[in-house]
């Protein structure tokens, strides 16, 4: 079940692509900070990964940070594998932690179901929006920028104009 | 004309596939009756060789060959706009194109 609205992070301590490890307290000093379920072979994913690179440009110097997990399944979709992963993140640029959940627990601490799928968090690491980024696949047809908004409001102390949305995308890949 | 429509229903994507499908076929006064078929194993999915979901099959050809030959799996099929941006559902021109 995904954790609801207020709920605290859970904790991960998880291998990134750039060979490092990265916990949740790694960016405890962020004032927002935004969980996004990922994956490489979702034409969803593929489609808003553009705009996850670019709230964190817009972002990043005002202390946002956006982490990027993959809890698929790589030994039935090794699109998804580790080392494909470190590929896409070189191929599209990513300028955020893009993370490995290979055991899946991170994925059934925080319940996603979809990816992309969003949490943010504020400076407490209270969760105060889930769900989709915005709402439109197609970029140039997007009306509302919920984790946007979110964001935004977050890092000005208020609260998310919207809190929760559903989360469009492929399903999570789960081990059999 | 023997049009087939494989989805995987944990996709999202194959209602608006299969409305684009209808609406093309509707634009050029065809009444096909349009043979839907829902994959459900990867079993199935490996008969079928079915590379992702919507998958549409006309007179036996995939809407878009270049994709076709993807390893068969339940998944969100990849198709490609003309521009090159990724998409979970076929362009109207591929399925134009099929259909000519």
């Amino acid at each position: 079940m995904t954790i609801a609205l207020a709920t605290e992070a859970p904790p991960f301590d998880l291998p990134g692509v750039d060979g490092q490890q990265h916990s949740l307290d790694d960016y405890a000093d962020k004032p927002a900070l935004a969980v996004v379920w990922s994956c490489n072979h979702c034409p969803y994913v593929q489609a808003w990964e553009g705009r996850m690179v670019a709230l964190q440009r817009e972002f990043g110097d005002r202390g946002f940070e956006l982490v990027a997990i993959s809890s698929n399944d790589a030994d039935n979709y090794p699109e998804d594998s580790f080392e494909a992963m470190k590929e896409r993140a070189v191929q599209q640029g990513f300028n955020f932690d893009y993370l490995y959940d290979e055991d899946q627990s991170v994925l059934n601490a925080y319940g996603a179901e979809r990816t992309p799928e969003g949490f943010l968090f504020d400076g407490d690491r209270r969760l105060v929006y889930h769900g989709a980024i915005d709402d439109s696949r197609e970029e140039d047809e997007v009306t509302e920028r919920y984790l946007r908004d979110a964001i935004e409001a977050v890092l000005a102390g208020e609260e998310p104009p919207v809190s929760d949305t559903a989360p469009v995308g492929c399903t999570v890949k789960r081990k059999p | 004309m023997d049009i087939e429509f494989l989805f995987w229903d944990g996709c999202p994507s194959h209602p608006e596939a299969r409305q684009l499908l209808d609406d093309v076929l509707a634009e050029r006064g065809l009444e096909v009756d349009v043979q839907v078929r829902e994959v459900f194993t990867q079993v199935e999915a490996e008969e079928l060789r079915f590379p992702g979901s919507p998958t549409i099959r006309i007179d036996g050809r995939d809407v878009d060959p270049e994709s076709s030959s993807a390893r068969p799996a339940l998944n969100c099929r990849i198709y490609r706009k003309l521009d090159g941006r990724p998409s979970p559902v076929p362009t109207r021109e591929q399925l134009e194109a099929a259909l000519s």
